[in-house]
């Protein structure tokens, strides 16, 4: 008995052993893309719209003739948004000689992987991962990602804020939550940097609290000629709905976390004239409506969460190597910074940090019950 | 000055609705020692029920003083008989099992109607129609009180005088004292027990279902979710005023109400709980039986 396991377990080390060559004689003749990200587990419904974004980009490039005459060849592996598997994940595919890589999914997961492949030249592309830190601290010159990070949604508030409405006094208001302070908190720090105007009320409300009008009162002493809000919509619904009963018609901006219908449905008529940032609109974009189209005559169902910012990541990974003619850290990372690619979530290419240029925040306004872009 | 009388009526608002949900909690506990967790939801079912009626009279084009007092009454019914049956599933086969039995079911119960609601009216916010029309004299005093904070206040004064005219001048208001100072006792001299306690229920659970109405009415916002917070509030409002005790719940709500409205003005709304439970856990310390309650607790 004993033997026929150790027999067997000499075959499979030897089967290991010769599989390896394999492999490293494979990498020549293929490029390998790595997809990593949650595709199990209960934020699976992030992750598995980028894998199914990756196969539709490699069929179509590989029915072409592939990439300087190597097909592409997918390499699929879960990470389930934890850190802690994402480091195994990530040492998996390095070892199987991946390339690039498109993901992780998650900024917590993604931020444990990336020295992984810094260590071994890979370059990696989220479609999802917010965090600013990711690309800002300068740790990571092998990220990239092709959406726009936390802070870039507060920039974009601050900035119409002061230069559009002219705004000389804010009050910045949060739900306390993780998303909604961080937004809050960098509103804050641009408006105080800018010295255009001034902070004159930082504050967070409780969710779900019968009544905010205490706050309400408090917005309105402090002279504020705008409140940046960060959070969700039920409690956005509230002030407004408050603030619009005490006549206090002072500008109301938030973020992506209000720009949705219910806001407008359950406000109502208070809701007139409210501004929020919210990702820009591609639906004019041919590109983008190519890609919803080509998700929906391959599975028959509209595309999830992060569908189109990975549809453009893996577009502009397989078109930099194609233009570098090379998988090299380097050449890929000078590919992705000069070359501007059109892909579904605008024409875009990649500042120093690894942010692509091109993709962003719009603000819209409230006007006849529905979210109009400002131009 | 002004921002005082701003804060100080917002806090009177919300205290008033705090005490009107409170007053359910001490009734229920003054009669049979219960704290009846699944008061809250009661709270939300009513509001619902506003909202449902409400939108049905408003699309049959009734006026809207009608649409108002309707939707109060189907609320009022309504909630009632949910507490009358809550009452009877939950806690009625329960009443001499331990103490810890019914408080368990009590949880049980919020649990499940939470739940219910949730599939039966999905968890969005739904908009609640604004039953309260702005009074035009009110204009100029606006910023101090709104008119919604206005009928707030005097509904809440109202049904407070209709309570303490039952519970004192009334045959089933005497039954009810009687059954919270000695519940063998009011059964031995032939008081129907059973008929008193779902009558608690029934009046609690009306006077929680007017306050989902004025609330939901004031803030335009529902969904299945709204009767926990609420629910925690008023229950600690109960207990801040001396769980029993019925003008110590009023005296709770508002003082409660105020200080959280207080802390929000003068200091900051992220302490906004951290004051009230604070002065919850100060009470309670110096004052355990609550502001109102006495030591051997008097109920109803």
């Amino acid at each position: 008995m004993k033997s026929i396991i150790v027999k067997k377990l000499l075959a499979a080390t030897v089967g290991l052993a010769l599989a390896i060559p394999t492999v490293a004689s494979a990498a020549d003749d293929t490029i390998k893309l790595g997809v990593a990200g949650a595709h199990s587990g209960d934020l699976a419904s992030y992750g598995l719209p980028t894998v199914n974004a990756a196969k539709l980009v490699v069929a179509d490039i590989n029915a072409r003739g592939g990439i300087n005459g190597k097909k592409v060849e997918l390499l699929v592996e879960d990470d389930v948004c934890k850190p802690e598997v994402a480091t195994n994940t990530a040492t998996k595919l390095v070892s199987s000689g991946v390339d690039v890589v498109l993901g992780h999914i998650c900024s917590g997961a993604t931020k444990a992987a990336l020295p992984i492949y810094k260590n071994a030249g890979v370059a990696v592309m989220s479609p999802s991962a917010t965090n600013p830190e990711l690309t800002q601290s300068g740790d990571y010159p092998n990220f990239f990602r092709t959406i726009a990070s936390d802070d870039a949604q507060a920039r974009t508030q601050v900035d119409f804020a002061l230069d559009i409405r002219n705004l000389k006094k804010i009050a910045v208001v949060h739900d306390k939550g993780d998303y909604g302070k961080g937004l809050a908190e960098f509103a804050k720090q641009f408006i105080e940097k800018s010295g255009k105007a001034e902070v004159v009320l930082f504050e967070g409300v409780t969710p779900g609290a019968v009544d905010y009008s205490a706050v309400v009162q408090k917005i309105k002493r402090s002279g504020a000629d705008g409140v940046i809000y960060g959070g969700y919509h039920p409690e956005a619904s509230k002030i407004v709905t408050q603030m619009r009963k005490k006549r206090i018609k002072i500008d109301f901006i938030s973020g992506d976390g209000v720009k949705d219908d219910t806001f407008i449905k359950v406000a109502g008529k208070n809701a007139e004239g409210v501004y929020a940032t919210g990702a820009k609109d591609n639906s004019t974009n041919p590109l983008y409506t190519a890609a919803i189209e080509a998700h929906k005559k391959a599975y028959g169902e509209d595309p999830g969460a992060f569908y189109d910012s990975a549809h453009a990541g893996a577009v502009a990974l397989l078109n930099a190597i194609e233009k570098a003619g090379s998988t090299d850290l380097a050449a890929v990372t000078k590919a992705l910074q000069d070359n501007e690619v059109a892909t579904a979530v605008g024409k875009i290419h990649f500042d120093k940090n690894g942010d692509a240029v091109g993709v962003g925040f719009a603000v819209y306004q409230v006007q006849n019950g529905q979210y109009v872009e400002v131009k | 000055m002004e921002y005082f009388i701003e804060l100080l009526f917002s806090g009177l608002t919300r205290g008033a609705i705090y005490a009107l949900i409170a007053l359910g909690y001490t009734m229920v506990y003054g009669i049979i020692g219960l704290i009846n967790f699944a008061h809250g939801e009661i709270y939300m079912i009513g509001a619902f029920t506003a909202f449902i009626v409400s939108t049905v009279l408003s699309i049959l084009g009734f006026p809207l003083l009608a649409i108002i007092v309707l939707a109060g009454l189907a609320a009022a019914v309504w909630s009632s008989a949910y507490g009358y049956t809550v009452e009877k599933l939950a806690y009625k086969p329960l009443r001499h099992a331990p103490r810890l039995s019914p408080l368990i079911s009590a949880i049980g119960m919020s649990i499940f109607l939470q739940n219910y609601v949730l599939l039966a009216q999905t968890s969005d916010f739904q908009p609640f129609p604004e039953l309260i029309p702005e009074f035009d004299f009110m204009e100029p005093y606006i910023q101090y009180l709104g008119s919604s904070d206005m009928v707030i206040l005097v509904v809440t004064t109202v049904m407070m005088i209709g309570l303490t005219v039952l519970i004192k001048f009334t045959r089933i208001g005497k039954a009810m004292r009687a059954t919270s100072q000695d519940r063998k006792m009011a059964m031995l001299v032939g008081i129907n027990v059973d008929r008193v306690i779902s009558a608690t229920f029934i009046v609690g659970s009306a006077l929680a279902a007017v306050g989902g109405l004025l609330i939901a009415s004031h803030i335009g916002q529902i969904n299945f979710f709204i009767g926990f917070i609420a629910g925690i509030k008023a229950f600690t409002a109960a207990v801040l005023g001396g769980i029993g005790s019925i003008p110590g719940a009023v005296l709770g709500g508002v003082i409660l109400g105020l200080t959280e409205s207080f802390a929000t003005g003068y200091v900051s709304s992220d302490y906004e709980d951290v004051f009230a439970f604070s002065l919850l856990v100060l009470i309670l310390i110096f004052k355990p039986s609550g502001l109102l309650g006495k030591a051997e607790i008097q109920k109803v």
